[in-house]
C-alpha cells in the first residue's frame, strides 16, 4: 500500500459520516410501499455541525436511524467514523452518542441511575466516572437534581440529560434527532452551547435534526431534506446570499393592520412566503426582480423597506418553489370569507381572575389573571409544563378551578348549560377525531353533536370541505390523513357549528413549519371574520400573529401585553430589536422587569 | 468486569428498580398470588358444606329420630324439619333448601322387614352438586346402617354396598387439588402478563430505541429481562407454597429440589411467550391483550386446574398439550399429592424444557439489534 492510499485510508477511517446513495424502503405486508429515503449522499465531517432540515415526513429521522445502525438501508453505503454501519454495527454504537427524540430517559430512574446506566451500556470505566459525570453535571446544570426522577424534570431538563446520557463516553459522533421540540428558548439556547463547546474542545462530528429553522443558521452546513432527498445543501451563509433582493419588510405601528397585510400577501403567487416577525411583516417574494416589488407596494398601498433574508426566508422559498413546480399535494391555499360575526370589540368575553390550580401539594397555575376581548386572538404562551394546558382547560371548564374566577360569556362554564357551551369550538392537543372514521363521517358526527341537522349540517359540511380543502378526502379514514390534514381536520369539526370563541390548544405542536403557517393563516382568517380566539403555543415566533399574549413559566404569569409590549421588554443595549424569544429568555433569566400581571384588568381597548 | 458484565449489570440494576418502584409489578407478583390463593382458597370450593336440607319425618319412631338427627349432625347439611312433603315442596321450589329427604310414615316397620326405602328428592340445578349431595346422603344413611347392624339392630339391606376409598386427596378437599394448580396460574401471570408489558413499554416510551444505539448485545437484552422477572416469578411460587402448606394445610410429598427444577422451566417457557409477545407486538395494549389469550385463559381452561381434562372432548385434549400450564398442572398435582413421581416429573420436565427453549429462542429472534427486525 503506497503512503498516499494509507494517509486517505486514515483520513477516510476519521471521516465520522459518509453516506452514498443512501436508499431506504419501508414495504410492509398490507401498507403502501414507502420510500423514505432515496440516494442520499452526505458526509459529516470532525469538528462539525451538520444540519437536517425539512418537513415532516421527509426522511430526517429515517436517515439519522440508518446512521446509528438501528434501521437498515436499503441500498447504498453508509460509513460511520470509517466502519461500515450496518456490518459493524456494535462497533459503531461503541463509538457514537445518539439522542432520539424522546430523549430516551427512563422516567422512573433517577437521573444518577440513568447516568449509571448509560455508563454500564457504554462500558465506562468505573474509575473514570466520577470525573465525567462532574463534568456533564456542570454542563448541563443538572448537579442539584441527580436524585431526582427523570419523570419529574422539566423539558428542559429532560433535553439536558439525554445530552448527558449520549455524550457518556465522549462519543465521536453524536447524533441528535429534533433535540429542541417543545423545549423553552432559554433550555434550546443552553443546548446549542454545549454543543458548540463540545465540538470546539474535542473536534467531534454532529448531526442535529431540527424543527425550528432557526437554529439551521447555528449549524455549519445545513441539508435540506424534502421527500426523501436531499435538495440543496449549503452553509446557512450561502442559503441567505442566494435570497438577497427577496425579501422585504413592511413596519406597521398597528398590530391589526400588520395582519391584514400579511393575510393578503400570503394569497398572492409572486410572495413565497410572508411572516409577522417584531411587529414587521417580512415578505419573501418568488423572484428577486423589483418589478414584483413596486407591485407589492402598490398593492398594499405602504412602503416596502429590504430586509436581510434569513434560512429560514431561503427554506420557504424552497417550499414554495417546489409547490409551484410540483403542486404539492400537502398544501391548498387558504380560501377566505369565513362567516362575518358582528364584533363588539371592547366587550370581555373571557374574565380570569387569581386563577389557581393545584394537583396535590403541586401548584400547576397560580395568580393568573387577564381579560379577553371580542374578536381578540389572545395567545397562551410558555414552554412544556408551564401551566398553559391547565389554565386553557380551567378556561374551557374541562378541568375545575381551585381558586381564583374563570367566566366565559359572562358564565361559569362547569355550571352553565349546553347552551353557552355550543357557542364554544375545542380543538384538543392530541388527535381526538375517530380515526376509523371517514373524514365526512367525522364532521357529521361533530356537526350532529353541536345540534346541526338537515340542510344546515349538509352547508356547514361542504364549507368545510372548501374552507380546508378536504373535499378531495372526504372518505378517507381520518387516521390515514398525513399530519397537517389531520390538523386541518380538527380544526374544521371545531368550527362546524360557526362558535364565536374558539379554543386551540397547541395547534401546532409537532407540525412542520409550511403547515403551521397555513394554520395560522386560517386562525387570522377566523379573527378577521369576528370569532375570539384564544390559542396555547411553546412557538414563541408565533406569538406574533397574537392581538395580546400571556406568557407563562412554571404555572406562574411572566408578562401580559400586545407583542410589541412584550418585547420592548427585551429592549437593552445589545438587544436593539429584540424578538418575543428574546424577551421570554430575558424575563426567564430576570434580566426583564416582568409586566406587573396582577393590575392588568380589562381597561385596554 | 469485562464489559458484557457490566452492560448487564446496568440491565439487571434499571429493571430492579423499576420493578421497585412499579407497583402494579409488585401487586402482580406478590400480592395477586395471596389474593388469588385466599379466593380459591376460601371462596371457591368444589366441596359442599352447609347443604340446605329439608326432612320430612312421617314417622315419628324413635328410628326415624335416630336417622333424622344423623343428618342434622353431619356437618355437610344444614337441616330444616317439616312435617309435610307438600311444605318441603314449598321450600325447594323457592330455592330455600336443595334436597328433601323423604322417611314414609311406615318407615320404622319396613324396616323391620328389611325394605325401608328412604325417598331423597334433590334439586338438580346445578348436576355437580346434586352429584356431592346424593352422595353425602348415601354416606350419612350408609354409616347409620351399618352401626344399627353393628348393634344387631334390624335394618334394611342395600342392593349395593358403597364402599369408597380414596387416594392421595385422601380428605376429599378441594383445595388439595386446587391449590397446586394455583401455583400454574400464579406463574403464568408473572411469566407472562407482565414481562409481554416490559419490552412493549420500553418501545412506547422510546427507551428501546436509546438502549439499542449502544452496543448492546441482543442476548444482553434477552437477559436482562429474563433474569429479574424469573426471581419474580420464583418468588411468588415460594409465596404460594408457603401460604398453601401452611395457611390452607395442603400437604407436599415431594422434593423441594424437584420442584425448584421443574417450576423453573415452567417460569422459563412462559417467560419466553411472554417476551415474544412484547417484542413482535411493541405496544403495551395489544401485548396484554394477546398474553390474556395466549397465556392466561389456556392456563386457566386448557390445563386442568379447574376442569378435568379427560372428559372433555378429544380436540379440546389434544390442544391443551400445547400449553405449558397443562404440563406444570400435573407435574404440580403429583409434587403436591403423590411425591416425586419420575414417570410423570421426568416427561413433563423435558416437554417443558423443550417448550421454554422453544418461545426463549423465538424472543430472541424478535429481540433484534435494530427498528426494523
Amino acid at each position: 500500500m503506497s503512503v498516499t492510499a494509507a494517509l486517505d485510508d486514515r483520513r477516510h477511517a476519521s471521516v465520522p459520516i459518509r453516506g452514498t446513495d443512501v436508499a431506504k424502503r419501508f414495504s410492509e405486508r398490507g401498507k403502501a410501499v414507502v420510500d423514505a429515503l432515496r440516494g442520499i449522499s452526505l458526509e459529516v465531517g470532525r469538528g462539525e455541525v451538520v444540519g437536517l432540515v425539512g418537513p415532516d415526513g421527509a426522511g430526517k429521522t429515517t436517515l439519522i436511524r440508518c446512521i446509528a445502525g438501528l434501521l437498515r438501508p436499503s441500498a447504498g453505503t453508509i460509513s460511520v467514523l470509517g466502519l461500515d454501519a450496518v456490518r459493524d454495527t456494535l462497533a459503531v454504537r461503541s463509538r457514537i452518542g445518539y439522542m432520539p427524540q424522546k430523549f430516551g430517559l427512563y422516567q422512573d430512574l433517577t437521573v444518577q441511575e440513568n447516568l449509571d446506566l448509560y455508563a454500564d451500556l457504554q462500558g465506562v470505566p468505573v474509575a473514570e466516572r466520577p470525573a465525567r459525570y462532574a463534568r456533564l453535571m456542570k454542563m448541563t446544570n443538572l448537579a442539584p437534581f441527580t436524585r431526582r426522577l427523570a419523570g419529574r424534570l422539566s423539558g428542559g431538563m429532560k433535553q439536558k440529560l439525554g445530552l448527558s446520557c449520549a455524550l457518556i463516553k465522549s462519543p465521536e459522533l453524536l447524533l441528535l434527532d429534533e433535540p429542541t421540540v417543545g423545549v423553552d428558548p432559554v433550555s434550546r439556547r443552553e443546548l446549542w452551547q454545549i454543543v458548540g463547546e463540545l465540538v470546539s474542545q474535542d473536534q467531534i462530528g454532529v448531526l442535529v435534526s431540527t424543527a425550528y429553522l432557526d437554529e439551521a443558521e447555528r449549524c455549519d452546513r445545513v441539508l435540506v431534506m424534502f421527500d426523501g432527498q436531499v435538495v440543496d445543501r449549503g452553509s446557512p451563509v450561502s442559503f441567505r446570499e442566494r435570497l438577497v433582493g427577496h425579501v422585504d419588510q413592511v413596519h406597521c405601528d398597528d398590530q391589526r393592520i400588520a395582519r391584514r397585510i400579511h393575510s393578503r400577501a400570503c394569497d398572492l403567487s409572486l410572495v413565497a412566503d410572508a411572516t409577522i416577525r417584531s411587529g414587521r411583516v417580512r415578505i419573501v417574494r418568488a423572484t428577486a426582480d423589483a418589478a414584483a416589488r413596486r407591485t407589492l407596494a402598490d398593492t398594499f398601498g405602504v412602503a416596502l423597506e429590504p430586509a436581510a433574508p434569513t434560512f429560514e426566508d431561503a427554506f420557504m422559498h424552497m417550499a414554495d418553489a417546489r409547490r409551484a413546480s410540483n403542486e404539492d399535494p400537502g398544501h391548498h391555499p387558504v380560501v377566505g370569507g369565513s362567516a362575518s360575526h358582528p364584533v363588539d370589540a371592547g366587550r370581555v368575553v373571557v374574565r380570569v381572575r387569581d386563577l389557581l390550580k393545584r394537583f396535590g401539594d403541586f401548584e400547576a397555575v397560580s395568580g393568573v389573571s387577564f381579560d379577553v376581548c371580542a374578536g381578540e386572538v389572545f395567545g397562551l404562551l410558555g414552554p412544556n409544563g408551564a401551566g398553559k394546558s391547565t389554565t386553557f382547560r380551567m378556561l374551557c371548564g374541562l378541568l375545575a378551578v381551585s381558586g381564583g374566577e374563570v367566566r366565559v360569556a359572562g358564565h361559569d362554564l362547569r355550571k352553565t348549560s349546553a347552551r353557552a357551551r355550543a357557542r364554544l369550538g375545542y380543538m384538543a392537543q392530541q388527535f381526538s377525531l375517530y380515526s376509523q372514521l371517514s373524514v365526512q363521517e367525522n364532521l357529521d358526527f361533530f356537526g350532529r353533536a353541536y345540534g346541526l341537522t338537515g340542510r344546515r349540517l349538509r352547508d356547514r359540511v361542504r364549507w368545510a370541505f372548501e374552507h380546508f380543502g378536504l373535499g378531495q378526502r372526504r372518505n378517507a379514514p381520518a387516521g390515514t390523513l398525513p399530519g397537517g390534514y389531520k390538523q386541518r381536520l380538527a380544526m374544521a369539526a371545531a368550527m362546524l357549528h360557526e362558535p364565536d370563541l374558539l379554543f386551540l390548544d397547541e395547534p401546532t405542536s409537532g407540525v412542520d413549519p409550511l403547515a403551521r403557517r397555513e394554520f395560522w393563516q386560517r386562525i387570522n382568517d377566523f379573527a378577521e371574520g369576528g370569532v375570539t380566539v384564544i390559542v396555547t403555543t411553546h412557538f414563541m415566533e408565533e406569538a406574533e400573529y397574537c392581538d395580546r399574549m400571556l406568557i407563562m413559566a412554571h404555572g406562574r404569569p411572566l408578562a401580559l401585553g400586545t407583542p410589541a409590549e412584550i418585547r420592548a421588554l427585551a429592549r437593552d443595549d445589545v438587544h436593539a430589536d429584540p424578538s418575543i424569544e428574546d424577551a421570554f429568555v430575558a424575563l426567564a433569566e430576570g434580566r426583564a422587569r416582568p409586566i406587573d400581571v396582577t393590575a392588568a384588568s380589562g381597561d385596554h381597548a | 468486569m469485562s464489559r458484557s458484565l457490566l452492560r448487564l449489570r446496568g440491565l439487571l440494576r434499571k429493571e430492579a428498580l423499576q420493578i421497585r418502584r412499579d407497583p402494579s409489578s409488585i401487586l402482580l407478583a406478590l400480592v395477586m398470588p395471596v389474593v388469588l390463593l385466599f379466593l380459591f382458597g376460601y371462596g371457591v370450593s368444589l366441596d359442599a358444606e352447609n347443604i340446605p336440607l329439608a326432612i320430612v319425618l312421617q314417622d315419628d319412631s324413635q328410628t326415624g329420630r335416630d336417622l333424622a338427627s344423623r343428618f342434622q349432625l353431619s356437618r355437610y347439611f344444614r337441616v330444616s324439619r317439616v312435617t309435610s312433603l307438600a311444605e318441603a315442596d314449598e321450600l325447594m321450589r323457592r330455592h330455600v333448601v336443595d334436597g328433601i329427604v323423604h322417611l314414609d310414615s311406615d318407615f320404622s316397620g319396613r324396616l323391620a322387614q328389611g325394605n325401608a326405602p328412604v325417598q331423597l328428592l334433590l334439586s338438580g340445578v346445578d348436576s355437580n352438586r346434586a352429584r356431592l349431595i346424593q352422595g353425602y346422603v348415601q354416606g350419612v344413611v350408609g354409616s347409620w346402617a351399618t352401626q344399627r347392624a353393628d348393634r344387631g339392630e334390624p335394618v334394611a339391606r342395600s342392593r349395593i354396598q358403597v364402599r369408597q376409598r380414596v387416594w392421595f386427596n385422601e380428605a376429599v378437599r378441594s383445595t388439595n387439588f386446587l391449590v397446586p394448580g394455583l401455583l400454574t396460574l400464579i406463574m403464568t401471570l408473572i411469566g407472562v402478563l407482565l414481562t409481554a408489558l416490559v419490552i412493549a413499554r420500553e418501545w412506547e416510551r422510546g427507551t428501546m430505541e436509546a438502549i439499542l444505539a449502544t452496543p448492546l448485545r441482543a442476548r444482553e437484552l434477552l437477559l436482562g429481562k429474563v433474569v429479574p422477572y424469573y426471581l419474580l416469578g420464583l418468588a411468588g411460587l415460594a409465596l404460594s407454597v408457603v401460604l398453601g402448606t401452611t395457611v390452607f394445610d395442603v400437604p407436599f410429598r415431594g422434593s423441594f429440589g424437584a420442584l425448584f427444577i421443574l417450576s423453573s422451566l415452567f417460569l422459563f417457557a412462559s417467560l419466553g411467550l411472554g417476551l415474544f409477545i412484547s417484542a413482535a407486538t411493541r405496544v403495551q395494549f395489544i401485548a396484554a391483550q394477546l398474553s390474556l389469550i395466549g397465556g392466561f385463559l389456556p392456563a386457566f381452561f386448557l390445563s386442568g386446574l379447574l376442569f378435568d381434562l379427560e372428559s372433555t372432548p378429544r380436540f379440546v385434549q389434544v390442544v391443551s398439550y400445547a400449553v405449558p400450564a397443562r404440563h406444570f398442572v400435573a407435574i404440580s398435582h403429583t409434587l403436591f399429592l403423590a411425591g416425586d413421581v419420575p414417570g410423570v416429573l421426568v416427561p413433563g420436565g423435558l416437554i417443558l424444557l423443550g417448550m421454554a427453549t422453544f418461545f426463549l429462542l423465538m424472543a430472541r429472534r424478535r429481540l433484534g439489534l435494530r427498528l426494523d427486525a
